[in-house]
């Protein structure tokens, strides 16, 4: 979706603001939010793809209001609503609903700890052709789905050079709205700077995205 | 309590501020209460986020120790030592530094790193002709078995948004100035991929062993907005 997540070249956000010595977490509240959510990760019911997704959604003037895990606050009691695992009764309450059976929490501090150190890899071992070769130029397609895509504005329509192929991952455009993992091949490609930006742009600076196939087209 | 969203973003809005002020006044504070942690006032996001927990907990859907768990992984355990391990056994041995430009994900399992969002890793190099800088315009997507979790500055919408179009810009503002014979770099992690940037290891520092180089490493060395100094400069890690 065209939303205001997708800001690489917007102007007027300021400087950058580096904090010294910034702690993990500025409140105990950021943590719980950061854990709660990768921990209720765990019964299925959505994936990585629909989390961030869930968060573009955050209407943009309340997005830019929101720190960053007030954000993922909100979106996480989003996904608990819409996956039914919690009502909105419940949050309002804080009490569970009466005459539902205890659930098992499906993961354990063991298992976290396994999670953190394995990861969830998106990378799939399935056999699909690629469609491009490393050093083919091509054209980043023009789309504009209102779901979800990582395909960012500011590279639509834009010539590039396919630079490594990293293999077959899920598609988050696909993944994101249970619809299938689709998955195909990702390609890092390269565009010149002076092609996204014009002239004002330093003559052989470069930004390279990670795309996959659906997103390109031969050049 | 409201459970609409924009009475939920209002409330949470308005205490995040309110706790962010807090922990810069008692940040203040800190040399003269001997360092003791830090502790949000009862603010409204931490609230709510309690009383959520309490409701998930109560109705077996997570597990306390769990979150803990999560949560001292994060702060205790993984961080940017790891990635400076990383760059200073590339500096070391360059047989190593080959494997990891080319496998990074097994170099980095060399070292026993490895893991959620880190699990499709990259390293791209700095040279005297290339420098690399790494971002996430569309969320915070950042490799966290080598660096932890990012900074705020890394997922604030300034850093986000001009990375793209003006790296020089915003290069010059964390204090890197490059001249027009060096060519920026810029990663997006539009995918799953995450990147971790090999600093240029500086001059100097040739009688070093490997655990002197890595105390020289920064975050934002890694994430390609400083350099490496010979003489640490008091950059936080």
């Amino acid at each position: 979706m065209n939303g205001v997540h997708d800001m690489g070249g917007m102007h007027g956000m300021g400087p950058v603001q580096n904090e010294k010595n910034e702690p993990v977490f500025h409140a105990l509240w950021e943590g719980r939010v950061f854990a709660l959510r990768r921990a209720m990760a765990a019964w299925g019911k959505w994936n990585i793809d629909t989390t961030r997704h869930e968060v573009e959604l955050i209407p943009p003037a309340e997005y830019f209001e929101l720190s960053y895990y007030a954000r993922q606050f909100v979106a996480f009691l989003e996904m608990l609503v819409k996956s039914n695992l919690v009502t909105r009764g419940e949050i309002e309450s804080g009490i569970p609903a009466k005459g539902q059976p205890k659930a098992t929490p499906p993961l354990t501090a063991e298992k976290a700890v396994i999670l953190v150190a394995k990861g969830v890899p998106t990378s799939r071992d399935v056999k699909v052709a690629p469609r491009f070769k490393v050093g083919e130029r091509v054209r980043a397609r023009n789309i504009n789905p209102i779901g979800h895509t990582r395909l960012p504005r500011y590279v639509r329509g834009k010539l590039g050079t396919i630079e490594r192929d990293h293999g077959v991952f899920v598609l988050p455009d696909t993944n994101a709205h249970f619809r299938g993992e689709n998955p195909q091949h990702v390609y890092a490609v390269r565009f010149a700077a002076r092609e996204l930006w014009g002239e004002q742009a330093a003559p052989h600076d470069a930004v390279n995205l990670d795309l996959w196939d659906d997103y390109l087209e031969h050049a | 309590m409201d459970t609409t969203r924009r009475g939920m973003l209002k409330s949470v809005a308005t205490a995040a501020g309110a706790a962010a002020t807090h922990d810069l006044a008692h940040a203040q504070e800190k040399d003269h209460d001997h360092g003791q942690s830090h502790q949000a006032v009862p603010s409204d996001p931490a609230l709510r986020v309690k009383s959520l927990e309490s409701l998930l907990v109560e109705k077996g859907l997570v597990d306390r120790a769990a979150l803990d768990a999560l949560i001292d992984s994060y702060e205790h355990k993984i961080g940017p030592r790891n990635g400076a391990r990383v760059v200073a056994r590339a500096w070391a041995d360059p047989a190593y530094k080959q494997r990891l430009l080319t496998d990074a994900d097994a170099a980095i399992a060399e070292l026993g790193y490895g893991g959620m969002q880190g699990e499709h890793m990259r390293v791209v190099e700095n040279t005297p002709k290339v420098h690399n800088l790494v971002v996430c315009t569309l969320c915070s997507c950042y490799p966290w078995p080598v660096l932890g979790l990012p900074p705020v500055w890394y997922k604030s919408a300034p850093y986000r948004s001009r990375s793209v179009i003006d790296p020089r810009g915003v290069l010059r503002e964390f204090g890197v100035e490059l001249g027009e014979d060096v060519d920026v770099h810029v990663w997006d992690s539009t995918a799953e991929l995450r990147y971790l940037v090999l600093p240029e290891r500086p001059a100097g520092t040739e009688k070093l062993n490997e655990e002197a180089l890595a105390a020289l490493v920064t975050r934002d060395a890694m994430v390609g907005v400083a350099k490496v100094t010979a003489r640490r400069e008091g950059n936080p890690t």
